[in-house]
């Protein structure tokens, strides 16, 4: 049995998941949070913001996010990977920095177009 | 060899600075701080008084009386906003209108002009949101308000501009009576001078002690304000002050020259002169006893606390005089000091004259100072303005209406700040309601890239103040 | 002369200015005081908006961008790095800027969308000293994120509004040590979804009816605060307080509306969102001028933000397309329903519902202002209840919203609805 907050969306669901019932879930408000509650409960993932060095460029760092959530505890080890990162201005939304990051499946990948 | 060497460059040091660079005179001015006006200057009631508070008979009477009336010219001179808006002492029992003509009658016998004793009827009309119990107040129309600050980095500026030489973060750690001069320890090497004048505010006693026997001692007093969001300011149309009584000279309440209302202070005796904080309890006296005078005030419209520091010492007089051979001190400044500023300067330079000093007036001396502020401008001039220089068109912040244009000629001044606050109290940047919210980190970049420094290396305010700790993303070595 | 001059290239005056083009008005001018599109977006790297009005995750720069490319293929006119000065309800907005010097524009209509601002130190008076080191969270999320700079290493957050929350995670995800997320009320701020993912994954402590009592500084810069737990009367309890070592006290106590240049026109101001008063199609108490998104409330949702802006520019179109003023004055004067606050609800937009005006139903904005559980929200007329509405939880930082519909405000009578929370 566990009790969660769904993070999908800023709606706030309270979750449980019942682990002894086929880790049914009930408080979702769609099949979203069911979604969530079941990885949260086994592996939570999460979608990582943050910034890469960027020259030639209208700012110096350059906003970056996975492009899929990866596993919470290997997060910091992608933030490890980003310091060694330096893009060269133009870079637009979508462009991949780091594909398959710390083998997780997911890029990183630009946000902003700078 | 310097002829005089002033140590502390506050609205004093600054004032003595000025009047004294009008002369043919070699001239030094040690101050501990990154910029001028760091002490007591930077923080009280920013009032211009009419000088009905001092005993008669004293240097304080005189010095606020003449000081009052140099400050209108002075001001326009050198280009720093100063209004003549008068005060009102208010009155809201017989007692206490007892106390208004006490001070009516020592304003009389110390010169300050057009004073006038008002009834309840006429203060209501005058200041309509004032608490209606009121019974009358004294009236004195010479009062005023002004940037302290500005006053004091206008005199220091000018006094630069005619070869004055600021010596900032210097802190005197010594003073040795040599032959015929004074050789001065401090941290940044020796300066010797043949003329010492002593303007260290809450530090004169400890400077007055390095050649001297002590005469006073400085009894540092901390008074804790609030400052308030433009809204606000219809709150009061002059000076409100409450009528000093056992528990000191009250809260008084008063529009400022940016726009802001002031209130404050409170009055405590503290043990250490650097610690300027606030504490709950102060400001809760502040919000208590100024309710008393304007019960509407809305204290959720604060956009700022700040305390100051005043150099009280036990001597209902200020310290001025010759300490030494060749010393004066201008020390034990407190209220009404930044008023008295300019007639003190006046007073030093004839006591150094008294000690021997050669005074030989300086050909075409700069006697004014011009800043151009562009939402003084009419919309023509600001146009012709920003033609001139596009940068007086953009906006940096936005709460004060001040330009990029203006930040960078702070910043190339004759005395250049080093701080966001530097900025600020030379031309209000971070003054409004957003706090430099905005605009902190845009005034950051400007002073960077003016100052041609990292920006790590900009700080606040004073030594330390650091903003910025590091960059991200640290290099990764391979 | 415009037809719309929109006030502001956030989020809200992207979607209005794009609205009000779909609704085809051709002359539109966007003033913008930033050297770029997008306002605060820009600073927000991180996920979570756009789900409702792109159905889709995204971050903040990137749902700005989807406005800025659907813009860019109108010919909607934008004025960057240019201040506005101040506007007048004959709707002329005084501008300011590098290129093109100080200049006065008139318009038949205009979008407020200025946004807000940060509340500040000086606004809740913390005692202590005034050291650097303190920062308001937006302001230190603009040096992260956008310059690259860190404010501090070790810190305490003050506040558990979102942006405050956000920058727990930020901090530490850049190698900071978030020491304490400080909270006044006894509930957060800001979104359960920011409780979760910002503090508890990473095992920050949030301590709730508690906050700073004192700013010790050494050096300039702050090195400890006093954190205390608030009594009756929010009095700090004595004995409780919590001593950090810390170099940095972020402030995420709340958001103002920046309304400045909308006070000086002379439009009136509801003193319980410190936005302007609005009706039903976002219109102000100066016809033809329009407010949206957070100038008018603060918003916890920008996809809120942008469903309100483009109702507001919407209706900036329809009011020029009927003839802008001289059209509104041959219309007859509106019955307008006036809607009351009643327990339990800190504020509504709009305040103002003009029933002919609406078509199918109007989006009725508000907060509650304490905790709730399984509860009711009621509009009444009078005893009549006009509308209910089931609520499983509700909080003071969670916007609501509710739709009234045209049917049910013809049911009103009076001059005045009430809307009312109550515990089911």
């Amino acid at each position: 049995m566990a009790d969660l907050v769904c993070i999908v969306c800023p709606k706030g669901c309270r979750l449980h998941v019942d682990e002894e019932n086929g880790d049914a879930v009930t408080g979702n408000a769609c099949p979203r949070g069911a979604e969530y509650a079941r990885a949260e409960t086994r592996r939570p993932t999460r979608v990582m913001t943050s910034t890469v060095r960027l020259t030639g460029g209208r700012y110096c760092r350059c906003p970056i996010k996975t492009d899929a959530p990866v596993p919470k505890g290997k997060i910091m080890d992608i933030m490890e990977q980003l310091n060694g990162v330096e893009l060269q201005a133009p870079v637009t939304i979508g462009q991949v920095v780091i594909p398959n990051v710390a083998d997780t499946g997911a890029n990183i990948v630009v946000t902003r177009n700078l | 060899m310097y002829d005089v060497a002033i140590v502390g460059c506050g609205v004093i040091g600054a004032a003595a600075a000025f009047e004294l660079s009008k002369y043919e005179l070699n001239i030094v001015i040690l101050e501990k701080e990154n910029d001028v006006s760091m002490g007591e200057t930077r923080a009280n009631s920013a009032i211009i008084h009419a000088g009905y508070d001092p005993r008669p008979g004293t240097l304080m009477a005189k010095l606020n009386v003449q000081g009052n009336a140099m400050t209108e010219a002075l001001c326009r001179q050198l280009s720093v906003p100063f209004s003549r808006i008068g005060s009102l002492v208010l009155a809201f029992s017989q007692d206490e209108m007892k106390t208004v003509w006490d001070l009516y009658t020592r304003g009389l016998a110390n010169g300050v002009p057009d004073m006038e004793i008002l009834w309840g009827e006429k203060v209501r009309e005058l200041e309509p949101e004032i608490n209606g119990q009121v019974v009358g107040a004294l009236y004195a129309p010479s009062a005023g308000i002004i940037y302290p600050w500005e006053y004091a980095l206008a005199f220091a500026e000018t006094a630069v501009r005619n070869g004055a030489e600021l010596r900032l973060n210097t802190s005197v750690t010594g003073i040795e009576k040599r032959d015929g001069f004074y050789r001065i320890h401090t941290n940044n090497g020796d300066y010797d001078a043949r003329y010492v004048v002593n303007a260290a505010g809450v530090h004169s006693g400890e400077i007055h002690s390095m050649v001297a026997e002590p005469t006073f001692t400085i009894r540092p007093n901390r008074g804790e304000y609030y400052l308030m969001d433009k809204c606000e300011v219809t709150r009061a149309n002059h000076v409100l002050f409450q009528c000093p009584n056992e528990d000191g000279k009250g809260v008084l309440v008063a529009p400022t020259v940016g726009g802001n209302l002031i209130v404050g202070p409170n009055a405590e005796s503290v043990s250490d002169p650097e610690r300027v904080n606030n504490t709950a309890a102060g400001m809760a006296f502040v919000r208590t006893k100024a309710l008393k005078s304007v019960p509407t005030l809305n204290f959720r419209n604060s956009i700022r606390n700040f305390a100051g520091i005043r150099a009280n010492t036990e001597h209902d007089e200020f310290q001025i005089g010759v300490a030494a051979e060749n010393f004066i001190d201008l020390a034990g400044i407190k209220s009404p000091g930044l008023t008295s500023a300019p007639a003190i300067a006046l007073y030093a330079v004839e006591l150094l004259r008294g000690c021997g000093m050669r005074a030989v007036p300086r050909e075409n001396p700069v006697t004014t100072r011009e800043r151009l502020c562009v939402r003084m401008l009419s919309d023509p001039q600001k146009n012709e303005a920003i033609r001139r220089n596009p940068l007086y068109g953009r906006v940096i912040c936005r709460c004060e209406t001040v330009t990029e244009g203006e930040i960078v000629d702070a910043i190339h001044s004759p005395i250049p700040p080093c701080s966001l606050d530097g900025v600020k109290r030379r031309v209000g940047t971070g003054m409004g309601r957003c706090q430099g919210g905005f605009c902190g980190p845009r005034v950051l970049e400007i002073l960077a890239r003016e100052l041609r420094t990292d920006r790590l290396n900009i700080l606040q305010d004073g030594a330390g103040s650091h903003i910025l700790m590091s960059r991200t993303k640290r290099e990764v070595s391979e | 002369m415009q037809d719309l001059i929109v006030i502001g290239g956030g989020p809200a005056g992207l979607a209005a200015a794009y609205a009000a083009y779909r609704k085809g008005l051709r002359d539109i001018l966007i003033v913008e005081r930033d050297r770029e599109l997008g306002g605060i977006l820009n600073q927000c790297i991180h996920n979570g908006f756009g789900l409702h009005r792109f159905k889709e995750e995204l971050t903040g720069p990137e749902y700005a961008d989807r406005f800025i490319r659907m813009l860019s293929d109108t010919n909607v006119h934008v004025m960057l790095d240019t201040m506005v000065l101040g506007i007048t309800q004959g709707r002329e907005v005084r501008v300011i800027s590098a290129a093109r010097g100080y200049e006065t524009l008139s318009a038949k209509s205009i979008v407020l969308a200025m946004g807000c601002r940060e509340r500040t130190r000086g606004a809740i008076a913390i005692p202590g000293d005034r050291p650097a080191g303190i920062f308001t969270a937006g302001t230190a999320q603009r040096y992260l994120n956008m310059e690259g700079y860190m404010v501090g290493r070790r810190v305490v957050i003050l506040g558990s509004g979102d942006i405050g929350l956000i920058m727990a995670r930020r901090m530490t995800l850049e190698g900071a040590k978030v020491l304490a997320c400080v909270e006044l009320m006894p509930y957060s701020g800001g979104l359960m979804r920011n409780i979760v993912q910002c503090l508890q994954d990473w095992d920050i402590p949030l301590y709730l009816s508690h906050t700073i009592t004192n700013i010790v500084a050494t050096e300039g810069r702050v090195s400890h605060v006093t954190v205390q737990k608030l009594g009756e009367n929010n009095a700090p309890l004595a004995g409780s307080e919590i001593e950090f070592d810390c170099d940095t006290v972020l402030l995420s106590v709340g958001l103002i509306p920046e309304n400045e240049l909308t006070r000086d026109a002379g439009i009136r101001i509801d003193p319980r969102t410190n936005g302007a008063i609005v009706y039903e199609n976002m219109e102000t108490s100066a016809p033809g001028v329009f407010a949206c998104g957070n100038v008018v409330h603060v918003h916890d949702l920008v996809d809120y933000v942008s469903a309100e802006s483009e109702r507001a520019g919407a209706a900036a179109a329809q009011y020029v397309l009927a003839g802008g003023p001289e059209g509104a004055a041959d219309q007859p004067e509106r019955a307008t329903v006036e809607l009351v606050n009643g327990d339990g609800i800190g504020y509504t937009v709009p305040q103002k519902i003009r029933v002919e005006n609406v078509a199918k139903a109007a989006d009725l904005f508000f907060r509650v202002r304490r905790l709730y559980g399984e509860s009711v929200v009621e509009v009444t007329d009078g005893d009549a209840v006009i509308a209910a509405y089931r609520r499983s939880q509700m909080a003071p930082g969670e916007m609501e919203h509710i739709l009234l519909t045209k049917a049910q405000l013809d049911r009103i009578t009076g001059n005045t609805v009430t809307v009312t929370a109550k515990e089911a």
